[in-house]
């Protein structure tokens, strides 16, 4: 059982869910924000092995290149570039499809790898914690998110998605088979929270939404999930102490008041997505 | 010689613009026969890498000089390994943009600009030739 937690908007407190969750059900913590992966600050696994995320670039003998510009022609990311002198590489770009390889009739272009970003394992009592870092600069964190979820560790899997309703949110739901939507009562969270409904119902995933920074006078998230239909999971409500251990690297849960709160949301969580 | 500059419109009294890879047309101007055409730049629509879309088209024309605003650093090391040279030039008519050119009043570019100056509509942001 893999459940996806996102939230449209950035800054919600996905991690803060998850990782907190994630102790109170006992569910494997997945970090799938690779461009800030955050969620080990507050679990802070032990053991980590790590593992490298490498991609194909292709690189052209020039001895063998007659300058037909084909490569560049198939390239659909403008990675290659025929100039008068050489085929530039400009490797950022590249997607690693191979098209280019395909098209040369002279077999100029050989393929080489690599790193893009790595990914962590370790243990947080008995639950697998992973996370993959993407490398600062590099823009396609895909291949990173692919790696991460091709092997799921056993058990109730919680996957912390990027923020928004990006590429890289799309490819982790890819993997779920229900998801947490996190929202939090400003008008921005509630436009998110909506944009976040579609591309659930759009991958048909079971699920339900949970209110963080919850204050009783704003009550547009409930009036709306009530209109549509929608299980709402609990409310977190918004308090000084919480941001103090928040900040401090703490897990919420360890503050008794939280530590109900989030033993309700498992509890209603068991009712919504029904699992052995 | 063949000077491609990044232009709002489609003839030589259209408005200079000074985005490179995202400008709307390439006019072409060859100084042999005085002749122009416009090319539709490919970049503009690209969702990455307009200025190597771009700088490619303008190879493929067999472009020696380009005029423009700013040339972001990728779109720069094209043109540099074409023996292709960048003069900057700030908005005006492409015709005043050719006859500066020919009187040897545009700086040439040396070094490449800010990636993503153009971007946000060219408003605001990045070059504005110079001024």
């Amino acid at each position: 059982m893999n459940i996806a937690i996102l939230s449209g908007k950035g800054g919600t407190g996905k991690t803060t869910v998850s990782t907190n969750l994630s102790t109170i059900i006992g569910a494997n913590y997945i970090d799938c924000d690779v461009e800030e992966p955050n969620g080990f600050i507050f679990l802070n696994p032990s053991q980590i092995k790590r593992e490298e995320v490498q991609v194909d670039y292709p690189v052209v003998d020039s001895n063998r290149c007659t300058l037909c510009g084909d490569c560049a022609k198939v390239c659909q990311f403008h990675a290659l570039v025929r100039t008068k002198k050489d085929i530039m590489l400009f490797e950022k770009l590249c997607h690693g499809c191979h098209a280019c390889e395909i098209v040369c009739k002279q077999g100029a272009l050989t393929f080489e790898k690599r790193e893009i970003g790595i990914i962590e394992e370790g243990r947080y009592g008995n639950l697998i914690c992973r996370r993959g870092i993407l490398n600062v600069g590099e823009p396609m964190a895909v291949p990173v998110i692919k790696k991460l979820l091709k092997n799921f560790p056993t058990g109730i899997n919680l996957i912390d998605c990027a923020p928004g309703t990006s590429c890289n949110v799309v490819n982790s739901l890819q993997y779920a088979d229900s998801a947490i939507l996190v929202t939090e009562p400003s008008v921005f969270g509630f436009h998110d929270l909506k944009m976040a409904v579609q591309l659930v119902r759009n991958f048909h995933l079971p699920f339900g939404v949970i209110i963080n920074k919850y204050n009783a006078e704003d009550d547009r998230v409930q009036k709306y999930c009530e209109k549509e239909d929608i299980n709402i999971l609990g409310a977190i409500p918004y308090r000084r102490e919480a941001a103090e251990a928040y900040s401090s690297g703490k897990m919420i849960v360890e503050l008794p008041e939280y530590k109900e709160i989030f033993e309700e949301i498992a509890k209603r969580l068991r009712e919504v997505f029904p699992w052995n | 010689m063949k000077i491609g500059l990044s232009s709002m419109g489609k003839d030589i009294n259209s408005m200079l613009d000074v985005r490179f890879g995202r400008c709307n047309y390439f006019v072409i101007y060859d100084t042999e026969d005085s002749s122009v055409k416009a090319i539709e730049n490919k970049g503009q629509m690209s969702g990455g890498g307009a200025g190597i879309a771009a700088a490619q088209q303008i190879i493929d024309e067999g472009v020696d000089v380009v005029i423009t605003g700013n040339v972001g650093p990728n779109a720069f090391n094209l043109f540099k390994n074409s023996d292709i040279k960048v003069y900057r030039c700030g908005s005006i008519k492409i015709d005043s943009a050719i006859q500066s050119f020919k009187e040897g009043k545009l700086e040439e570019l040396t070094e490449a600009g800010p990636a993503h100056a153009g971007m946000g509509m060219g408003a605001g942001r990045g070059f504005r030739g110079g001024r």
